[in-house]
């Protein structure tokens, strides 16, 4: 029905052996019947008994692939004699989108990455394009995979806000059904047209028991009081020369993290010199360049790159931002190459003394 | 004499040194003038005094093959030399009046042969020049540092 | 969306390079005027531009001219790589593309009534240069006024007629010094350091700003402090990897502050606990 009121629908689907995003044309697109097995340095896909739609945890894409993509033409300039002109024709997009099934801590990443780049000094229109149109439905999780932390973060598994439509799916005796909520005007209006009828005071009982379920299933956890001072009184720690003999600055962690916002911008020209461009592409902190003012860069050390990512990650960011860069959707745990688990850094950090002492 | 006495007694190098110790300097002290561009010590030579600068400015150098390398400058309020403290009693650079220069000279043989006497006196004498060779070594190794070469 | 008092901070609008003039065999100044009516020539002291060469690249140079001249934005860029050396070698005539001004900068206003010391190593007299203008223009606004200056060797000083002119200001002392002297030089020799004994400075009255390479700035606040100044009244202004200088690539981060919307001035005390800190 989306599709017919003109949105692009972008939703999970699978594709080498995995739940990425894509554009969905119907329902029939979706990974039903699939779950998933995550652990850290590792993600299967396995079989589920029954059909459910939406029943595994999140894959190695976020929405930041459309709200803040990874490659973007910032503008196009053309030389004219001494001088150039900058032709900035910004695109817009040809049907507005709807991400369908939005999870708990990605509607929380999306929240935190407006913050960084529309509420901060100065606003990203890329993002704010982007990110503006966009009709979300959310759908609340009844499955955590081993890697989620969200509860322990408060950014889920029950969603908050932020939404246009929220789903949760129930799939017992009773059927295979789903219940709706509308979080929006704009919901609202799109739930008149649906086929619904009042949900019952046990079927609301029965998802809030699932979603809570969700919680409880959730194995890891990150203890966040005072984890800013934690980490700022501990840039000597051993723990980080633990970590960095084991981390391999292949950045995976940050091209899947839904926080992470770093980019990088590269003017190219073509051949005649008569046109040039910028282009802004993501980054990572990981990178050997990433700190490098002439005379060399400032963080060549894996140890100085993973406490930098880590330190910003839960720290720094409450300074810049007011809220933690981390939202425990355990991506970067399943995603590492090297099994590296933030929640057992923290953790080591927290138990080894916090003081700096091994 | 007298400005002699008062001129040690106030300078800050000099500051806490009791009055007996402050009359010992002022028994080996006397006033100098150097022209613009003599030398007022040079490399090599025997170290027997060291300088209070009163005025004009000194640049201590290195002789190079195809020129001498100034490597610091020494103005009013300065020390200059503490090679007639410790053996071999040498100068190890040269140390030229770049302007017209007015110190006050302290025998170094003279002082040294007191702070042997007397070591509470060889002490307070130590410790100053301890001092004003951190000082010296500190601004040194900023130098070597070359902070606005290429490469920083 | 917020809004800021400038055109769109993305692009860069087209400037005109009408002076390039040489101030040392890597250094050169450069006048650029506004091309069209809407290119922004306001900026405070200690603030930043990203400059593009078409083809080339863009980069960060603080803006070191007089910021009450409102028709032209003037830079003093040393050459040490291929993207300055590039801009450097811009014939007058060509098109050069700015954007900003950026970031926070000195305390000009804060400093009012008190004794301002400018402490400068090397290129960091360039951003320091506004600051000079304003307060020897508003000369009754300020206390008195120390300019300590360093560099490598004589051939490396920068604004020598400058530094000679402000010298005959009023209650201004201009002290200047070199790492190496050369036979014809018969000023001061020694690390930026040694030129406060000569100083004549009243710690309580003053606020220091110090600009140069990250080590001489520490040496710098250092015997600034041991002459009595607090940790609030000295700021100094940081660099880092600079890409888009509006706090989204996030590259200029120093702990938790973007350097190039926080800063890059800084009062010391809130970054006291950084500098020391290896590989941030």
């Amino acid at each position: 029905m989306l599709v017919r009121r003109g949105y692009e629908v972008i939703g999970p689907k699978l594709r080498d052996g995995a739940v990425v995003y894509g554009q969905l044309d119907s329902a029939g697109d979706l990974p039903a019947g699939w779950t998933d097995e995550q652990e850290a340095g590792q993600y299967r896909l396995k079989r589920r008994e029954d059909q459910a739609l939406f029943g595994y945890a999140v894959g190695p894409q976020s929405w930041k692939k459309y709200t803040h993509p990874a490659e973007v033409r910032l503008w196009a300039a053309e030389r004219q004699n001494s001088t150039f002109r900058i032709l900035n024709n910004e695109k817009k997009l040809e049907h507005p989108r709807a991400f369908l099934g939005v999870r708990a801590c990605e509607l929380a990443a999306i929240a935190v990455q407006d913050r960084v780049l529309l509420e901060d000094k100065y606003g990203d229109p890329i993002y704010g394009r982007n990110r503006s149109g966009a009709f979300i439905i959310a759908v609340q999780c009844t499955h955590a995979a081993a890697t989620c932390f969200c509860a322990s973060m408060g950014t889920g598994p029950k969603v908050s806000g932020g939404f246009d439509l929220v789903l949760t799916e129930l799939l017992d005796a009773k059927g295979h059904r789903f219940l709706v909520a509308a979080g929006s005007d704009r919901g609202a209006e799109i739930l008149k047209e649906l086929t619904v009828v009042p949900a019952t005071e046990e079927d609301r009982q029965t998802a809030a028991a699932a979603v809570e379920a969700a919680a409880k299933q959730q194995v890891r956890s990150i203890n966040a009081n005072g984890i800013k001072e934690l980490l700022y009184d501990n840039f000597e720690h051993p723990r980080w020369d633990n970590v960095a003999s084991r981390c391999l600055t292949c950045a995976n962690c940050t091209m899947v993290c839904p926080t992470c916002f770093c980019t990088a911008v590269e003017d190219v020209t073509d051949i005649s010199g008569d046109h040039a461009e910028r282009w802004r592409r993501w980054d990572s902190c990981f990178t050997q360049n990433f700190s490098y003012i002439h005379g060399g860069s400032i963080r060549t050390s894996a140890k100085a790159r993973y406490r930098q990512w880590m330190t910003h990650k839960l720290a720094s960011w409450i300074d810049q931002f007011g809220t933690s860069g981390c939202v425990g959707c355990g991506r970067c745990i399943t995603w590492c190459p090297a099994g590296i688990d933030i929640t057992e850094e923290v953790r080591a950090i927290q138990e080894g003394g916090g003081n700096g002492n091994p | 004499m007298e400005t002699l006495e008062r001129i040690i007694a106030e300078h800050p190098f000099f500051a806490g040194l009791d009055d007996d110790f402050t009359r010992l300097m002022v028994g080996c002290a006397s006033n100098v003038r150097f022209k613009a561009g003599t030398y007022i010590l040079k490399e090599g030579d025997l170290a027997e005094a060291f300088y209070l600068i009163r005025a004009g400015r000194v640049a201590l150098e290195v002789r190079a093959p195809q020129r001498p390398i100034i490597i610091s400058t020494l103005e009013v309020g300065d020390i200059l030399g503490w090679s007639w403290l410790l053996s071999p009693f040498q100068w190890k650079f040269h140390a030229r009046a770049v302007d017209e220069v007015r110190a006050i000279a302290l025998d170094g043989k003279c002082l040294r042969t007191k702070c042997e006497e007397n070591h509470d006196l060889g002490y307070e004498i130590l410790k100053r020049f301890a001092r004003i060779m951190e000082q010296r070594l500190d601004m040194t190794r900023f130098q070597l540092l070359d902070v606005y070469g290429a490469r920083h | 969306m917020t809004a800021t008092t400038m055109n769109d901070p993305m692009l860069p609008q087209p400037f005109l390079v009408c002076e390039v003039s040489k101030e040392t065999p890597d250094t050169f100044t450069l006048r650029l005027d506004p091309q069209e009516s809407n290119g922004v020539t306001g900026f405070q002291p200690g603030q930043f531009s990203m400059l593009w060469v078409y083809g080339v690249g863009e980069l960060p140079i603080s803006i070191s001219g007089d910021p009450t001249l409102r028709d032209r934005l003037v830079y003093t860029v040393r050459s040490v790589g291929q993207a300055t050396h590039s801009l450097v070698n811009q014939a007058v005539g060509s098109n050069v593309g700015v954007r900003g001004p950026f970031g926070v900068g000195w305390p000009v206003e804060v400093a009012r009534g008190r004794d301002i010391i400018v402490v400068a190593g090397g290129i960091g007299l360039a951003p320091l240069r506004p600051v000079i203008y304003q307060v020897l223009q508003n000369r009754k606004d300020y206390g008195r006024l120390v300019i300590l200056y360093g560099a490598r060797s004589p051939r490396d000083l920068l604004y020598r007629k400058e530094l000679a002119k402000w010298a005959r200001s009023p209650e201004t002392q201009v002290l200047v010094t070199v790492d190496y002297g050369g036979l014809s030089w018969r000023g001061h020799v020694g690390v930026v350091t040694t030129l406060f004994k000569y100083s004549r400075l009243h710690a309580a009255r003053s606020v220091a700003m110090v600009c140069g390479p990250e080590i001489m700035m520490r040496f710098v606040i250092r015997e600034l402090e041991v002459q009595g100044l607090s940790g609030d009244d000295i700021y100094l202004s940081m660099e880092r990897n600079m890409k888009c200088a509006v706090g989204f690539c996030g590259h200029c981060q120093y702990g938790p502050h973007f350097i190039c919307k926080d800063g890059p001035v800084f009062p010391y005390e809130q970054i006291r606990p950084l500098l020391e800190k290896h590989e941030l």
